[in-house]
């Protein structure tokens, strides 16, 4: 047994050894995302929008940009482990990451080793709170999503009477549930009723009924597009029909294989980013991602395309070279940050003190299967 | 050899290796040498804490003879009321000793898990083989439901620590600030843990199980995992010696808890749900039923191998599989069994219970 | 009571779904003496040959139903031949370790093959029956309604299977005694091969209810929670029998519905578990299974 797991530790030793010591020059990106079990789509939509991203920067000349992407598995251990890999392979900023609980955990090491963080879609506040923290943010923050979601179901006037389905078991969804609960009492919303879910569950109906015989006229879905899908499912077996209220996690509904978009009809949502966006950089974008990949680029693609370049801006401007320093360059990007203004797939972006991303979300209703600006 | 002197030689000889791996590993974080890299470095009170869970669940699994699948939730219930403990002695009674922090913590956590182990043992432990395997995975899933919904802030001025359970609408609403946020966990708590702490709760948690399985109870234990009707017999109080195993791994699982707990920066209660009793299980079986250095090295082994593995990327679990079922063939198989015998016998010689079979 | 009733509707077909499943894991577990951990990832492995066949190829959903089941009694004879039959001699922790790997490793071979995006597809939309009960009124999807229906006809063919035909008597006969039932003559791994054969047939179906019927997302790691309920259904009717399975998948389904409507979805894994406790500490071998008889 034992002389078993030596012969192998040895031989897979030689072989990562190998691997690692092909050596180019570039600016070394580190990106940190689940890649495999159940979180694996989010990570791997952000490895591979880098991997483009990076692609048409090298393209041009000039700087070029290494990606060197490492699989947490969506586990805070893994993360801290595929962090430290980074540090050995000597990278210099980090894209990531991709998941909330894996970024607060590596933020604490980030912040000791002056490392710099932008991630593209971890969205909680929580993130952006160690001591000399080094995070910034591509994706919304959390409150900020929840709040802005409650004023404009306000506003519109689409519902007085507000039931919202979340994810117990999800930071991201219980961070916006929890202020949109605060500010929809400001702004005068009744909830009526709630109901949640994990990442366990396969059935929908008992959420579905607690909204209908509670007569919610508007449902809030603070939660990704998958559990999205198999609630307007759920829906339509109940047969309840409210308005669905979404936010950003809400976008790639469209575009999931094999769902029966009618059932999204109807739908608003908040997002910075969609995939059927008229300007020539969107469209280039998701045309190379869907014939390279296969599938329609979501949000966290959007985002993590737009913080390569981000990333690599910073870099130009602030001359970083693949010889500085990860201590140096994270102060000077830093320094950057602040004072940028960066225009990508994902809107007009600029950065605050404290980490967060200042961006306007756009608000879409879907119909006849496309998205459609909202009145 | 007698049994209780190859017993003795078998205690002696594994603290000292692992001190001796303690030290070579203590010298390398010092020096900074290159084989030491700062993945290895970042995992070793890890590596620590995963030991300890495989020698305990060893201990029940493979001493005591019941198939336990909630292991981890012990050692989840262990790290959430260590991180409780340190964060309120930090931050609302200004404890600044990290040494101290930690001790009060895990002697807690082993307390709390300890007694929850001896609460769920009894209605658990009349339970037979697969049965009680699920009942022991049913109650991972419960603690990992309830701490998913627990809330624990704490006032930094007056010390004041509140909990709460989140159960129906609303998020508790609580005074101070946050140490647990239900399914959003704990982040940025003490990291008291040190790789010196991490060594020594590893020797605590050797010579406690090999003092265990070496005593006269120990004896009992395994006498009533091989046959329980014929140690009922023999007048052995069966549920007191199985209560007895199952207690002691479940606050060894506390303080492995407490360990990994606090050398964490975040932690979600679904990181402990059954996957990770399974991955311990793992730990356990591949080492060998029973055998503690077994467990020792396959834990260790199984922390790095996925790290090693990286440059194979998203292929690296499927070899992770791969090597799982062969070995379990392997040595599991009675051909494969055979062959490896013949050639131990041709490289060593033949042991003394072969000798003596053969005399026979 | 409108609520009630439809909670108990929504319970019931969720517990027949979880009986199917159960019956795989459960007629393995009678044969074999094994948990098949990997059994919720063949389920997932269906659920990807029915996507294939229905939305890549656009044949009908019934051909990638038998498709799906096709592909399944094939990867199980599979697994069962290299992994769990060299280890008939083995303990049952090695096996259950070996199941184990087998789950790891489907998990990761489907992500390598299909990619970790999740996919969606309906096999039966034939819409809702409203029922009018005094004031209230409520919906029962017929989707969900025909898998109660099959459901019960697996149950019944697999009660008719193993109770009066040759090759069904033979499975008994291994699941009572091994080592006899050699010596009359009966081919030993033909059976079991045959008993994984079935159960993988039943996951096939399983895989194409799960996201056709329920619309739960389709991904690689699909198949490992209902899996787990599943598996602890199969144990509270009692594992190895095959009527326990479909009371105790029905019981799990409307205990999980009933909580999760009138008392808290905070709660409803654990007061479910819960309730699986309590129930195996008072009767500890599950609703329907035999006791365990010992010999010294």
């Amino acid at each position: 047994m034992k002389k078993f797991i030596c012969v192998l530790l040895a031989a897979l030793m030689c072989l990562s050894l190998a691997a690692a010591a092909a050596d180019e020059a570039g600016i070394r990106i580190g990106i940190i995302g689940p890649f495999t079990g159940p979180a694996a789509a989010y990570g791997t939509a952000v490895r591979d929008a880098a991997l483009i991203a990076a692609e048409e920067i090298n393209a041009e000349g000039g700087l070029q940009i290494i990606i060197d992407a490492q699989d947490d598995e969506h586990n805070t251990e893994k993360s801290v482990n595929a962090y430290n890999t980074l540090k050995d392979n000597g990278v210099q900023l980090i894209l990531g990451t991709v998941t909330t609980s894996p970024c607060i955990a590596v933020s604490v090491y980030a912040a000791e080793d002056r490392i710099l963080m932008l991630t593209p879609s971890a969205s909680s506040p929580d993130v952006l709170e160690s001591d000399n923290n080094t995070v910034f943010q591509v994706c919304f923050t959390d409150p900020a999503q929840g709040a802005l979601s409650a004023q404009y179901i306000a506003e519109k006037g689409l519902a007085k009477k507000v039931g919202v389905i979340y994810n117990n078991g999800d930071a991201y969804s219980t961070g916006i549930y929890e202020t949109f609960a605060e500010e929809a009492k400001t702004v005068g919303l009744e909830l009526v009723a709630e109901s949640t879910f994990t990442d366990a569950d396969t059935d929908f109906s008992v959420q579905v009924a607690a909204m209908k015989n509670a007569g919610a006229e508007l449902v809030f879905l603070p939660i990704y597009y998958t559990p999205a899908a198999m609630i307007f499912n759920a829906a339509k077996n109940a047969d309840y029909a409210p308005v669905f209220f979404g936010v950003d996690g809400m976008d790639g509904i469209l575009t999931l294989e094999g769902f029966d978009k009618s059932l999204a009809e109807g739908v608003y949502l908040l997002t910075p980013f969609s995939a059927d966006a008229d300007n020539e950089t969107t469209k280039n974008f998701v045309a190379k991602y869907t014939e390279r990949y296969g599938s329609t680029p979501n949000q966290f693609a959007a985002d993590a395309y737009d913080g390569v370049g981000i990333l690599y801006v910073c870099c130009v401007s602030a001359g970083i070279t693949p010889e500085t320093p990860a201590a140096e360059a994270c102060e000077l990007v830093m320094n950057e940050l602040l004072h940028m203004q960066y225009d990508g797939l994902t809107g007009t972006m600029t950065w605050n003190e404290d980490g967060t991303v200042t961006k306007s979300p756009k608000a879409v209703i879907i119909k006849d299967g496309a998205y459609v600006s909202a009145p | 050899m007698t049994t209780s002197k190859k017993n003795t030689l078998i205690t002696l000889v594994t603290l000292a290796v692992v001190t001796a791996v303690f030290l070579i590993c203590q010298v390398g974080v010092n020096t900074g040498t290159a084989w030491m890299s700062s993945t290895l470095k970042g995992q070793l009170v890890n590596i620590c804490a995963w030991i300890m869970m495989a020698v305990s669940l060893n201990l029940v699994v493979g001493i005591s003879g019941e198939l336990s699948l909630g292991h981890a939730g012990f050692m989840s219930i262990g790290a959430f009321t260590a991180i409780i403990i340190a964060s309120w002695l930090k931050r609302g009674k200004g404890m600044d000793s990290s040494w101290l922090r930690f001790v009060i913590s895990a002697v807690a956590a082993v307390g709390i898990s300890g007694l929850l182990g001896f609460l769920i043992g009894i209605p658990v432990l009349r339970l037979r083989g697969d049965y009680l395997a699920i009942v022991t995975l049913a109650f991972g899933q419960i603690i990992s439901n309830v701490i998913r919904l627990l809330y624990v802030t704490v006032e930094t001025d007056t010390g004041a620590l509140h909990m709460a359970l989140k159960i129906g609408t609303g998020t508790p609403k609580l005074a101070g600030k946050d140490i647990i946020k239900g399914a959003q966990g704990a982040s940025r708590m003490p990291q008291d843990s040190t790789f010196v702490i991490g060594f020594i709760l590893v020797i605590i948690t050797l010579v406690v199980v090999f003092n265990l399985t070496n005593s006269r109870s120990g004896r009992a234990i395994k006498a009533i995992r091989d046959n329980r009707i014929a140690a009922e017999a023999m007048g052995l109080k069966v549920t007191k010696y199985k209560l007895m195993a199952f207690v002691t791994g479940s606050a060894l699982a506390g303080l492995a808890g407490a360990l990994y707990g606090l050398n964490q920066s975040s932690l979600q209660a679904g990181f402990f749900e059954y996957n990770k009793s399974i991955e311990v299980l793992v730990y356990v079986v591949l080492g060998g039923i029973g055998t503690i250095p077994g467990s020792i090295v396959s834990a260790t082994a199984l922390t790095i191998l996925p790290e090693v593995l990286r440059a194979f990327s998203e292929y690296r679990m499927l070899i992770y599989a791969v090597f799982l079922i062969l070995v379990m063939i392997l040595t599991n198989n009675p051909l494969t069994r055979t062959f490896f015998r013949s050639l131990r016998t041709r490289i060593f010689g033949r042991t003394d219970e072969e000798k003596r079979r053969d005399r026979l | 009571m409108a609520q009630f009733l439809e909670a108990l509707i929504n319970g019931i077909s969720l517990g027949s779904l979880y009986a199917i499943i159960a019956l795989g894991y459960s007629m393995v577990y009678g044969i074999a003496k094994m948990l098949n951990f990997a059994h919720g990832d063949v389920i997932m492995v269906g659920g990807y040959i029915v996507f294939i066949v229905l939305i890549n190829m656009g044949m009908p959903a019934i051909v990638a139903i038998l498709a799906a089941m096709l592909v399944c009694v094939l990867l199980g004879i599979t697994i069962e031949g290299l992994a769990y039959r060299p280890l008939r001699q083995a303990t049952s922790l090695a096996v259950l370790i070996t199941a184990i790997g087998v789950s790891y490793f489907l998990q990761n071979a489907a992500q390598l093959i299909w990619g970790a995006n999740p996919r969606f597809f309906t096999i039966m939309n034939y819409g809702n029956i409203p029922v009018i009960l005094g004031n209230d009124q409520f919906n029962i999807s017929v989707g969900k309604l025909c898998s109660v229906g099959v459901s019960v006809v697996i149950m019944l063919g697999l009660s008719f299977f193993t109770g009066k035909t040759k090759m069904g008597k033979s499975m008994r006969a291994v699941s009572e005694d091994r080592g006899a039932a050699e010596l009359m003559g009966i081919n030993v791994n033909r059976t079991i091969a045959l008993t994984f054969a079935i159960g993988s047939a039943l996951a096939g179906v399983a895989g194409a209810m799960l996201v056709g019927v329920y619309g739960v997302q389709l991904s690689p790691t699909t198949g490992a929670m209902p899996g787990i309920k599943a598996f602890t259904a199969a144990v509270f009717g009692g594992i190895g029998s095959i009527p326990g399975a479909m009371i105790g998948g029905i019981l799990i389904g409307v205990i999980e519905i009933l909580v999760g409507t009138f008392i808290s979805t905070d709660l409803k894994d654990a007061l479910t578990f819960a309730v699986l406790i309590i129930m195996l500490v008072v009767k500890p071998t599950g609703l329907l299974g035999k006791p365990i008889r010992e010999k010294v």
